[in-house]
């Protein structure tokens, strides 16, 4: 293994622990989100509860909250075209970098 | 930049600037209907400028070098993929990463406000997630402050000889917590506390954003140094282009 892949492996790996940690530690939280948190801050400040006065336009147009499972689809639809784009030109790059004539890989 | 957008830009900051502060000023992703409707008008009047320079900008990077344009789109797939993905935190709550830094270290602050604007408009429309009269306040913190200061630290950290792949992460994580720090201030002028002012909200709204965000923060930093690690083993003749290397040692890659 080269000391790039090395550092790449450890690295992921921290990203993960540091995901994962968390969980383990806070068993009991319920892992809502902080822009709800933030919410729940403009009430405690304010002293009363906010009403707020616009409502997203798809909950409009549904007339009513967007369902848990579609939000997390569309969560997902976000992830796949960031995660499709980055492949396809990672793809590219690396098809290239193989079949360059000059090899600098040995520099490496 | 042209002369001409340069005057436009010059002439958009201008009339922006002198109406943002004539309207009472009012968090990462402020939900919708949550800032007063002059904060909604007073962020989005600021923004302008910025968001014009990154079109013209972006616009002058591909003319030049068209290969760029590449390198362009996976700096706003990684914003999709990275700011899409909740994770969890030590306070037991969730939040996401902006995933900016990677943008703002290769092309500069300025094209990653059309490039935030776009993942911001795709949450705000599809997913309820900040929302559309907040968009503003939201480009504010994540396209246009946050990327400053990563791109700010990139550079420091540059002139310094700082290894390349520390700033990177520095300025990642740095950006990130950065975006949030404005967010909490956005939410503060909006809402100041009544015992206490400026000052005590400020604390409060921190207060639930930095702890969250603080490892978040380091996720990014590190996922950030991976795609640029990845970058700069497959895409060198990009990296050059875009004059990542430029004013740096060349560090553990010789050429």
């Amino acid at each position: 293994m080269s000391k790039n892949t090395k550092t790449a492996l450890l690295l992921l790996l921290l990203a993960v622990l540091l995901t994962v940690l968390p969980l383990a530690v806070q068993k009991d939280a319920d892992f809502g989100g902080s822009d709800d948190a933030g919410s729940v801050m403009v009430e405690e400040v304010r002293g009363e509860a906010y009403e707020p006065w616009f409502t997203p336009v798809l909950e409009n147009a549904l007339g009513g909250e967007l369902p848990g499972e579609i939000e997390s689809l569309l969560f997902c639809v976000q992830t796949g075209i960031g995660v499709g784009i980055l492949a396809f030109c990672m793809g590219r790059f690396v098809e290239r970098k193989k079949w360059q004539k000059e090899d600098d890989s040995a520099i490496h | 930049m042209t002369r001409n957008q340069k005057l436009l830009t010059g002439a958009a900051a201008v009339l922006c600037f002198s109406f943002a502060p004539a309207l009472p000023a009012a968090a990462m992703h402020i939900m919708e209907g949550y800032l007063p409707g002059g904060a909604c008008i007073a962020w989005g009047a600021l923004c302008v400028p910025f968001v014009l320079a990154g079109f013209f900008s972006i616009k002058k990077a591909l003319t030049e070098n068209p290969q760029l344009l590449t390198l362009l789109a996976m700096s706003g797939a990684f914003i999709f993929v990275i700011s899409s993905l909740k994770i969890p935190s030590v306070t037991g709550s969730c939040s996401h990463m902006t995933g900016t830094g990677l943008g703002a270290i290769l092309f500069g602050p300025a094209p990653v406000s059309i490039l935030g604007i776009i993942v911001l408009l795709f949450q705000a429309v599809l997913l309820a997630h900040g929302g559309l009269t907040t968009l503003g306040a939201n480009t504010f913190s994540m396209a246009i402050a946050g990327p400053f200061l990563s791109w700010g630290v990139f550079q420091i950290c540059k002139k310094l000889n700082v290894n390349r792949r520390v700033s990177v992460f520095l300025a990642a994580a740095l950006g990130d917590l950065f975006t949030y720090c404005i967010t909490s201030l956005q939410l503060t002028l909006a809402y100041p506390s009544e015992n206490g002012g400026v000052a005590a909200s400020a604390l409060k709204f921190l207060g639930v954003f930095a702890p969250t965000q603080l490892p978040l923060a380091v996720i990014e930093g590190i996922l950030t140094v991976l795609i640029v690690m990845a970058l700069e083993t497959y895409a060198k003749p990009e990296l050059r282009l875009a004059g990542y290397f430029k004013g740096a040692k060349e560090g553990t890659n010789n050429e």
